[in-house]
């Protein structure tokens, strides 16, 4: 399978604090691309840096095989990466369906005098966002909360709502940026398999998450960051007996013998 | 509420009616306050769109009426070109000016707009007090001629409400249009969250600039229109003084709705023709008005949840039981 977004080694430092060094990532179409690491790994800045709402100090960003290092947000969405918000960033005065429709704003043609005499453009560009808004919202499972404005909604439904807005994007990517923080166990396990019916509908998806569950069942390949520094990548089994990835986790595994046999006596 | 709504379009002809009417039946000298109140109200209108639905802070917007004023002026006197080219004219020029304005004011957010607006609006008066050439310098462009239509000289306040109604029709007719599009809500998104906006291909620098171009056309479209109504024009007309003035009529009246701002120009205006008898003491009236709101109402006074005067349902969208909530 061809690589889609691939990352070589990219740094991005903020002062003399190194966020993020000389990672190197590759991300496969059709994967569901796990970024763990412990928390100010770096994994957010990494997805910034994807995302083009940083540049990087140094190193490349590759997304189908052209530089999009030193892009900005807005032209790294219209290549088809879309992306979800750690701490979401939702439209909260607009309602949910209002959410999604600017998620159609790069599929849509409408300018100004458009708008003004009411052209056929935007009648056309009008229903095609309705109804495809309401498509999504359908699909998402969010169609009775529609003109609910989206700032009062619980946090579960907010990340949701966050999710249908960047598949508005139609895009070839979506990078999610903690997708289940927040949600209870039930509500983690719908996600994780809403997230694995998109990857089957071609989706590929990147995917930052602590939940250890969700990541090991759903993601193809993980990538652990620590440090700003790129400590494994490989399958969820190849993870879980990595004695790097563990050190990171849970200390030096020495301590842990020793405090075992201590307890021992 | 579901009724208001439904017969909202009855409410707008009947006050349509109204405003049709008024200038025939009250006295000159009120005839001359509704004038001030329909100019006012497209002028905070025009401010709204930048300040309330984009949420860039420009509080030098009698720079761009300063501009739009100045160029139907001069067209007027030394060309004669009939008024509403008058008018589309100024709105082009200010429109231009506001594009180039915006450039610099891409790359910055809140507070340090509001610097540069500020700037842009002193500039414009400075530079319309000395080019004596161009305006008159402090001696003002004088004898503006008045509007003809249809062989009517629109040369009293009475006849000349219907200009400023026209135009303040026109105008929230076309952004009632614009805000509920691609473009508004692209405005509102930034308004709302830019990076979430820009993360969604929405780009940023453009959308600024044209709402900046939009309420700047607006605002030299006024402009140009009151030349002809005061038959007069000076460049300490267009100070700070006017900017904040607009600014209060739109926090008094909501941002961020397409009627507060109407409302906002219509209370403060009214008030501060009550007090004229204070003399420069009713400016503190003002000041407590404006304080005062921003305790009691930060979201103005038509920034209420379903309120039939928020244009289109765009405020139903923001307030619904958060009441004290402020617009981000």
């Amino acid at each position: 399978m061809n690589v889609l977004l691939e990352s070589k080694d990219v740094c991005k430092y903020f002062g003399g604090l190194k966020a993020v060094q000389k990672v190197n990532m590759r991300v496969r179409q059709g994967d569901v691309f796990g970024i763990i690491g412990p928390n100010g790994a770096g994994k957010t800045t990494f997805f910034n840096l994807c995302s083009g709402i940083y540049s990087p100090t140094s190193g490349q960003i590759l997304f189908e095989g052209e530089d999009i290092s030193h892009l900005r947000p807005e032209d790294i969405a219209k290549r088809g990466i879309a992306r979800t918000f750690q701490n979401i960033q939702l439209f909260k005065f607009m309602t949910v369906l209002d959410n999604v429709k600017i998620g159609f704003h790069l599929s849509t043609r409408t300018n100004m005098l458009d708008a003004m005499l009411h052209t056929r453009r935007y009648r056309q560009d009008e229903e095609m966002i309705q109804t495809q808004g309401r498509r999504i919202l359908e699909k998402v499972g969010l169609a009775e909360y529609a003109s609910l404005p989206a700032g009062n909604l619980p946090y579960g439904i907010q990340r949701k709502v966050e999710i249908a807005r960047a598949l508005a994007l139609e895009p070839k990517m979506i990078l999610l940026d903690e997708p289940a923080a927040g949600m209870n166990p039930m509500e983690t396990d719908s996600l994780r398999q809403f997230i694995l019916q998109l990857n089957q509908e071609g989706y590929t998806i990147v995917v930052i998450e602590h939940d250890m569950k969700f990541v090991m069942n759903s993601c193809s390949r993980i990538l652990v960051l620590n440090f700003g520094e790129k400590i494994f990548e490989g399958t969820p089994e190849q993870v879980r007996s990595d004695p790097g990835v563990n050190e990171a986790y849970f200390g030096k595994s020495g301590y842990w013998k020793e405090a075992q046999e201590d307890a021992e006596g | 509420m579901k009724t208001l709504r439904k017969y909202r379009w009855v409410l707008i002809c009947l006050l349509l009616a109204v405003a049709l009417i008024l200038p025939q039946v009250i006295s000159s000298y009120l005839a001359g306050i509704l004038c001030r109140i329909l100019l006012f109200g497209t002028l905070a209108g025009s401010l709204n769109v930048i300040n309330g639905y984009s949420g860039q802070m420009n509080i030098g917007h009698a720079g761009f009426v300063c501009i739009g004023a100045y160029t139907g002026a001069i067209l007027a006197t030394r060309t004669g070109v009939p008024f509403v080219l008058q008018l589309v004219c100024g709105g082009i020029l200010a429109s231009l000016v506001a594009w180039v304005l915006s450039k610099p004011m891409q790359r910055l957010k809140g507070i340090y707009l509001a610097i540069i607006t500020m700037g842009f609006c002193e500039i414009t008066r400075i530079i319309s007090l000395n080019w004596v050439g161009l305006t008159g310098g402090p001696l003002g462009i004088k004898n503006i001629p008045a509007p003809v239509f249809f062989g009517v000289k629109f040369n009293t306040p009475e006849r000349y409400a219907y200009i400023f109604l026209a135009i303040l029709v026109i105008f929230t007719f076309l952004t009632g249009r614009v805000l509920n599009s691609r473009v508004g809500r692209a405005w509102i998104s930034i308004r709302e969250d830019d990076l979430a906006a820009r993360s969604l291909g929405v780009k940023l620098g453009h959308y600024r600039s044209i709402n900046l171009m939009y309420g700047a056309f607006f605002a030299g479209v006024c402009g140009a229109a009151m030349g002809p109504y005061y038959r007069y024009i000076a460049s300490d007309m267009f100070s700070m003084d006017m900017s904040f003035n607009i600014l209060s009529m739109v926090i008094l009246g909501g941002q961020g709705t397409l009627i507060g701002p109407i409302v906002g120009a219509a209370i403060i205006n009214t008030v501060t023709e009550a007090f004229r008898f204070a003399q420069e003491y009713r400016m503190v009236l003002y000041a407590v008005i404006i304080i005062a709101m921003m305790w009691i109402r930060p979201q103005g006074l038509i920034g209420v949840s379903n309120s039939m005067l928020s244009g289109r349902g765009i405020v139903k969208k923001r307030g619904r039981g958060q009441k004290n909530e402020r617009p981000a």
